[in-house]
């Protein structure tokens, strides 16, 4: 194709090249294989059933060079390897037609391999544990019923026997931890538990073949199945969320489409870019750079940018910053700086910085740690010290003694406290569409006492609507008029005026034309019709007095000009969350880059007495950060670019998932439904993970203030740490279960609007 | 007495081939996707 510069391309061809642009986007994210196919992983969002793996996979068997198709539900991820025959691009617009719209996972990173093979090594080490552990119990049980002198000898052997490469294997997950914090000079959790478990394996082969005590392999190795299972929860959760991340990391403008001197395009990756090149910028693509306009008319949507409600047509030699949404016309820019110095790389740079100076939260495990370990360390060693010294006893029942201290006060309840609580409250955002991102974002969000919302694409939705009465006030005439003008455009406002005219039939219109940054023009038998900027509709209307500038304004030839207003869109269940938080105690506030009377308009509707309009990015992070520093925890919703250093420097912070990539990286929790009323569910979830994280700690010191005594009077026998372990480990779990009844209904029942 | 001697290495072994069952449903893939799973049985591909 060619294509002359100064001559900006026509629609079809504007619409080959950012074919070609998705395409090379859509290659990148695959991933070769050695046998010459390329394998995608696709996150879903809306895969839910049976029917919807069925139709996706039977549509995709469809395809040609489509070699295997295979919905991962649990996951709600598609993998697919294609070979050379296959349209890549095609798929996914099929997949799309079809009302899944498919976000590319990169597999490029080898980190996450590494962590899949670390919960595969966990998952082992358990299974090997619990098969120890089942089998030991066994054998113990007939020991504590009676058996004794040679067939107790032997159960005893064979116990060790299963017991040491169990210990071995299953063991080094701990053994590696505490050996390292102790090289460092620490003392974490594992130095303790690999203590407890080294030495009540020693202890107890030495009593095996020499003494005549009690044998304590059973507590050995069940501790460990027990601590395995806290630990594997632990590591799911955290993959999990990192998962949930890689589904969300969006294809950004990765690429730009240069203009060589000669007029040809050729399609450049983004750290290519110079200062001087000229960029083409199609309609419905972003600007990968700064840049100041060269040529073309269009309108922009600046709103994930700034967060300016209404779109924007830029005039030539105007500064345009990177991420900006080109609507309706192809625009030349010159980039006026590289691409690490945009202003989408200022923005990520003040992000990194929040990300750093955010206080380095200690999760509350991590606290009770620090405290338990050298506590547990002390009780031990006293009661070695009061029995071989003070008592005068042997020092083998002696350090028995010392061994039931540490296994019984060993933290099972503990280990298991935490992550059963995280992974079902994880489990819970996750069923009703909410991802985790961090494992302490759950801590942090229970800790809330104020949230601040963005405005645009937040509270409202992106997209602005028609108002109802002016809907009612046209004629059956203009409704047609209006529907053939827009059911082509892809303008935010076409798009409000034919979402409001759904059921009307578009009037028979030739001559339909977009012009960027005036409007749309039709012709009906050799009469124009315009939509469009007041001035340039005014040119055919018969009115004579000026119209109003910031309405969408519609006229016939000849006739009168009609005028609509365009208002923004709550978000659904935007009132409900206010009214829960309300009544809740948690206050809220606006921060807004829009202008005042946008920001007015909303928050006097939703009864939001707090607002700031007109922030820039760096004014929000600003305003965070002094909240922070206040001691006032604060949540930030937000979806744009200049809420990204403010989501990162929140205590906590939540984006929808329509919101840009990089407030998605940013935030510590994404919602992928349009309500808002995942922010209340996410605070109350977390709250409630909280209370009940804090009984189970309760359960668990309660569990040890008896146990504790009584190992230091030496009156644990193998039976009663086997019993008491197991007791408080259950309750314990079973406490944490409760939270799977909170769901969404408990949120909306509370509530009544 | 020799009855145990018998029984205790055949408990073990039944045992150890759970653990080897399991850790074969893992290598292939049964734990991938156990909600898929769940809905998959209830599809009857014969018939389409």
């Amino acid at each position: 194709m060619s294509c002359c510069a100064g001559d900006i391309a026509e629609e079809i061809g504007a619409q080959d090249y950012r074919e070609v642009s998705r395409r090379e986007e859509y290659l990148h994210a695959g991933h070769a294989l050695k046998s010459g196919d390329t394998k995608y992983v696709f996150s879903i969002a809306n895969v839910h059933c049976g029917a919807c793996i069925n139709i996706i996979e039977k549509q995709l068997d469809k395809q040609t060079g489509v070699k295997s198709a295979r919905v991962n539900l649990t996951l709600k991820q598609l993998e697919m390897i294609i070979d050379q025959k296959a349209d890549i691009l095609q798929i996914v617009n099929q997949l799309d037609k079809m009302g899944y719209p498919p976000t590319p996972v990169d597999l490029g990173d080898l980190s996450e391999f590494k962590q899949e093979q670390q919960s595969a090594k966990l998952i082992r080490a358990l299974a090997v544990a619990g098969f120890a552990a089942a089998n030991i119990m066994l054998l113990s049980v007939s020991v504590w019923s009676g058996a004794d002198g040679e067939t107790r000898k032997l159960f005893e052997l064979v116990s060790a026997l299963i017991a040491i490469p169990a210990i071995a294997y299953s063991g080094q997950v701990f053994f590696r931890s505490a050996f390292s914090a102790l090289r460092f000079g620490h003392l974490n959790m594992d130095v303790p538990i690999s203590l407890a478990i080294i030495l009540s394996l020693f202890m107890s082969l030495y009593e095996t073949f020499y003494g005549s005590g009690e044998a304590y392999f059973d507590a050995g190795v069940m501790l460990l199945f027990f601590l395995l299972i806290g630990r594997y929860l632990d590591q799911k959760m955290r993959e999990k969320a990192r998962n949930s991340v890689f589904a969300l990391s969006k294809i950004a403008a990765k690429g730009a489409n240069r203009i060589l001197p000669d007029g040809h395009m050729s399609y450049i990756p983004i750290d290519q870019v110079k200062p001087g090149m000229v960029m083409r910028i199609f309609p419905g693509d972003r600007t990968p750079v700064d840049g100041i306009m060269i040529s073309g008319q269009t309108d922009l949507d600046r709103s994930l940018v700034n967060g300016e409600s209404d779109t924007h047509a830029p005039k030539i030699g105007e500064e345009i910053e990177a991420g900006v949404l080109n609507l309706t016309g192809a625009i030349d820019i010159k980039a006026s700086k590289p691409a690490d110095q945009s202003f989408l790389s200022e923005v990520s740079k003040m992000l990194e910085a929040a990300e750093n100076s955010r206080m380095t939260y200690v999760s509350l495990a991590d606290r009770m740690a620090k405290i338990y370990a050298p506590v547990v360390h002390i009780f031990a060693l006293v009661a070695f010290l009061i029995w071989f010294f003070i008592v005068g006893e042997s020092w083998h029942l002696s350090l028995n003694i010392a061994i039931s201290v540490l296994i019984i006060t060993c933290p099972c309840a503990l280990g298991l406290a935490v992550p059963v609580t995280n992974v079902i409250a994880a489990n819970q955002l996750f069923k009703h569409g909410i991802l985790m991102r961090d494992g302490t974002a759950l801590e942090r969000a229970a800790e809330v006492i104020r949230i601040a919302f963005d405005k645009t694409g937040t509270l409202t939705f992106g997209t602005p609507k028609l108002a109802d009465s002016d809907v009612e006030a046209l004629d059956d005439q203009t409704k047609a008029y209006l529907k053939a003008l827009t059911s082509r455009s892809s303008h935010p406002a076409s798009k409000a005026i034919a979402n409001a005219l759904k059921e009307i039939t578009p009037a028979d219109m030739s001559d339909i034309r977009e012009i960027a940054g005036f409007g749309v023009e039709g012709f009906i038998n050799g009469k124009p019709i315009r939509l469009g900027r007041a001035a340039w509709v005014a040119e055919i209307a018969s009115n004579s007095e000026t119209p109003q500038e910031d309405k969408i304004s519609f006229a016939v030839e000849g006739q009168t000009l009609l005028q609509f207003n365009l208002q923004e869109t709550l978000r659904t269940g935007a009132r409900h969350t206010r009214q829960y938080l309300k009544e809740h105690n948690i206050a809220v506030e606006i921060l807004s880059g829009d202008g005042e009377g946008a920001v007015v308009k909303i928050a006097e509707h939703l009864g939001i007495k707090t607002w700031l309009a007109g922030l820039k990015p760096a004014d929000k992070h600003k305003h965070l950060h002094a909240l922070e520093n206040d001691g006032t925890p604060t949540m930030m919703v937000g979806d744009g670019l200049n809420d990204a250093p403010s989501l990162a420097a929140a205590h906590v912070s939540m984006a929808p998932a329509s919101a840009c990539e990089v407030g998605r990286q940013a935030a510590d929790f994404i919602f992928t439904n349009d309500s808002l009323n995942a922010v209340p569910f996410t605070v109350s979830t977390a709250q409630m993970a909280k209370r009940i994280i804090k009984q189970n700690f309760g359960i668990a010191i309660a569990y040890n203030m008896i146990a504790i005594p009584l190992a230091f009077l030496g009156f644990i026998t193998p039976l009663i740490a086997a019993i008491a372990m197991s007791a408080s480990s259950i309750i314990v779990v079973l406490n944490s279960l409760r939270l799977s009844w909170h769901d969404m209904r408990t949120i909306e029942t509370k509530v009544e609007p | 007495m020799n009855l145990i001697l018998l029984l205790l290495p055949v408990a073990l072994l039944l045992g150890f081939l759970g653990l080897c069952a399991f850790f074969w449903s893992l290598k292939s893939g049964q734990y991938d996707d156990p909600d898929g799973a769940a809905q998959r049985i209830l599809t009857d591909d014969d018939c389409l």
